[in-house]
């Protein structure tokens, strides 16, 4: 076992990354170790980031520990800058966290001066023509290669000629290059794509009741509808995010199954999502800022009252839907599709009633036929024991979940062949299946898994219950 | 004597509507859901009444799937485009199945009327369609439980109730692996399977169910009906009261017999 990163007190004491755990302990006693877990660190870099989004909306991850902020015209409330940056620094500090900042022109510059440490420099230009040539993060070979050529920093690389270094070392380093100096852009992939509608309030004094943060929520509510209204626009989403002084940050979405602008059903939603939480919203020491954005918009015409007063009162079932889905969760409340294949467990698709594609036409029965299809199915099938007259013959009796049934009417096989063009292995068996029923009158849908040429002992299945 | 005084006036108007939603055979704007058989709507005057609870019991839990498919029938009989809101718990897909669409579209249903809700328990269950009981617009409410359902007592049957009477909501509580126990239904149902009529080979035909109306507050109840779906006519009928039948293997070697004394 290796150590993969160490904090500034063990840095100070001598241990590096890449050391053998043994050789640690046998440095510094006492040594407090923490099993290393990527998933958690990404975790807590998203939640970081999320925090970070107070900011500008514009934080893009640089894993395993990086944040990249655009503070393009997003440093006016501090001042500057430089105070933005010494905010963000002393937030993440309070998070227990070790900062290195830097500025830059560009993402990748800005990444590249907060990564490797650089001589002091007077302008952000040639503090970057300052910076090793390990900041380009070439492989191991070549940025050695270049070390052995004498080309130690970026401004070395950059009074060569370009086309040198891209015969060299390929188009990939002469990229890396220019995106590092500013001449190519480097294009930021934020973690949350920027809202097209959003309001905030920020507190001079924290809020630290719930109650209170919902009230500032409702009205920031009736701000995105009053800008939607004028864009003639609807919100399929809406996403609260309360920001916490320590640096932390919840976000909370709601969805609605049509475009809405009214202020009460989302304040409403949000009501049933935040009772629905498992971990209800802690203000812990008061939320500074709070921010509603509208990530989906759609287009919604200006309802009409109705003649006799008062709204129309139209999709009242879908505002149902909406709200079952925010209490029970999204995929609880579901349509149908249809899907066009034999196998019968996949002729129907189960899909969120809040984004369902629009119906498409099911396939008709033929006129004069009992139901060929279950009211019931089961998914998976269930197994049964069957007794047959002859091998391949219909069922006779067969037991299901412990009782035994005698059938009396039995309609079939009705083959469905497993669908080999699907599959590499042209395989799968084949099914027949019997509409059966027994004595007391109840109707079942059985199948036989496999043809007696397929398989030498094929089982019996039940699949579905008819009405 | 003055009989404009206000508070009179509005104890007059609070007894007519009591007057109105309480009795037996109270005319309401609601209308029913009828199954298009005459005997069976005349016996009730008019179908299963709009804007009520009606309880349907599976008599044994092997008859889920007819209980079921008479609630979804009822409601979704004779086209129109209300949706049909059914409300299941987690483990009901183990313990019946899935709803099918496929197999709701042979039965001349509209599966694209369908909206499915599944709560994860019980609790969850009647909180689910306590909303749905008020919201209007829906073309029934079915609320299927497994089990005896302690949750719906009487207080919590009368919310329902109520929600359904004011928003005019029908609700079909589908009661399967449970028992009758008292309740504020309006009407009380035990289904069970019936056997079709037979089709050429001995096929099975189209979906009859036995009918028994357990409780009606609004006249004698202990009538039974032996319906057979009809999807081309989108309408329940009688079913063919066929003799004893006997099971394929009996059958079978009484034809046996039957060829050698020939």
């Amino acid at each position: 076992m290796r150590l993969t990163s160490v904090d500034a007190r063990a840095a100070a004491l001598g241990l590096v990354p890449g050391m053998a755990l043994a050789d640690a302990r046998a440095q510094v006693l006492g040594l407090l170790i923490v099993p290393h877990d990527p998933a958690l660190d990404r975790d807590w870099l998203d939640r970081l980031a999320q925090g970070c989004a107070r900011y500008t909306p514009l934080v893009a991850l640089d894993p395993p520990d990086g944040l990249i902020l655009d503070i393009a015209g997003a440093a006016h409330p501090f001042g500057s800058e430089t105070a933005l940056v010494a905010d963000v620094e002393a937030r993440l500090e309070r998070t227990g966290m070790t900062v290195r900042s830097a500025l830059g022109p560009t993402a990748d510059a800005a990444r590249a001066l907060a990564r490797y440490p650089a001589p002091p420099a007077p302008d952000e230009a040639a503090a970057i023509r300052r910076l090793p040539v390990a900041a380009l993060e070439l492989d191991a070979e070549a940025t050695r290669a270049l070390a052995r050529a004498g080309l130690k920093t970026i401004g070395d690389l950059a009074s060569r000629p370009m086309a040198s270094l891209a015969a060299r070392f390929g188009a990939d380093a002469a990229d890396a290059l220019r995106r590092l100096l500013g001449d190519a852009p480097s294009p930021l992939d934020p973690r949350i794509a920027p809202p097209p509608v959003a309001a905030e309030r920020r507190f001079a004094e924290p809020v630290t009741s719930a109650p209170h943060a919902m009230t500032i929520l409702a009205e920031l509510a009736g701000e995105v509808i009053a800008a939607m209204a004028e864009r003639g626009k609807g919100g399929r989403q809406f996403r609260a995010t309360f920001f916490r002084s320590d640096g932390l940050a919840r976000a909370i979405a709601v969805e609605t199954g049509a475009p809405t602008r009214d202020a009460e059903l989302v304040m409403r939603l949000f009501a049933e999502r935040i009772d629905a939480l498992r971990d209800p919203i802690d203000p812990g020491f008061g939320f500074d800022m709070i921010r509603l954005s509208v990530p989906r918009l759609e287009a919604l015409g200006a309802s009409q009252l109705a003649l006799e007063g008062g709204a129309v009162r139209e999709a009242t079932t879908d505002a149902l839907a909406d709200r079952l889905a925010t209490r029970l969760g999204r995929g609880r409340v579901r349509r149908y599709r249809p899907v066009d294949t034999h196998i019968p467990e996949q002729a129907q698709l189960e899909l969120p009633a809040v984004d369902a594609p629009p119906p498409q036409p099911w396939p008709a029965p033929a006129p004069g036929e009992p139901p060929l299809r279950p009211f019931w199915l089961f998914d998976p099938p269930q197994p049964i024991e069957v007794i047959a007259e002859v091998p391949d013959g219909p069922p006779q009796r067969f037991r299901w979940r412990r009782a035994l049934h005698a059938v009396c009417r039995y309609e079939g096989p009705e083959r469905i062949a497993a669908e080999w063009w699907r599959r590499r292995d042209n395989k799968g068996l084949t099914r027949d299946y019997y509409r059966v029923e027994d004595v007391q009158g109840r109707r079942y849908w059985l199948f036989r898994h496999g043809l007696y040429d397929e398989k030498p002992d094929p089982r019996w299945y039940i699949h579905g219950l008819f009405a | 004597m003055r009989e404009s005084s206000s508070p009179l006036a509005g104890l007059r108007r609070r007894v007519a509507r009591i007057a109105a939603s309480g009795g037996p055979s109270g005319a309401r704007a609601g209308g029913w859901l009828a199954s298009g058989h005459a005997g069976f709507d005349a016996a009730l005057g008019g179908g299963l009444a709009a804007g009520r609870v009606h309880e349907m019991f599976a008599a044994d839990p092997l008859d889920a799937a007819s209980a079921a498919a008479f609630a979804a029938l009822l409601a979704l009989r004779g086209g129109g485009a209300a949706p049909l809101l059914w409300l299941r718990t987690a483990d009901a897909a183990r313990r019946g199945g899935c709803l099918h669409a496929p197999g709701i579209a042979e039965l001349g249903g509209n599966p694209d009327r369908l909206l499915l809700i599944e709560a994860g328990d019980a609790k969850a269950l009647l909180a689910a369609a306590n909303d749905a009981a008020r919201c209007p617009g829906s073309a029934a409410v079915v609320v299927e439980s497994w089990g005896r359902l302690p949750a719906l007592d009487l207080t919590a049957g009368r919310r329902l109730a109520l929600g359904a009477r004011d928003a005019g909501v029908t609700l079909l509580l589908l009661r399967l692996a449970a028992e009758p126990t008292p309740s504020v239904a309006e009407t009380r149902w035990r289904i069970a399977a019936a056997p079709s009529r037979e089709l050429e080979a001995q096929a099975p035909g189209a979906p009859a169910f036995d009918l028994e109306l357990l409780r009606w507050r609004g006249g004698p109840a202990g009538a039974r009906w032996r319906l057979e779906w009809n999807r081309d006519d989108q309408a329940f009928r009688d079913a063919a009261l066929s003799g004893a039948v006997l099971p394929l293997a009996s059958r079978r070697t009484l034809e046996s017999r039957g060829a050698e004394a020939a």
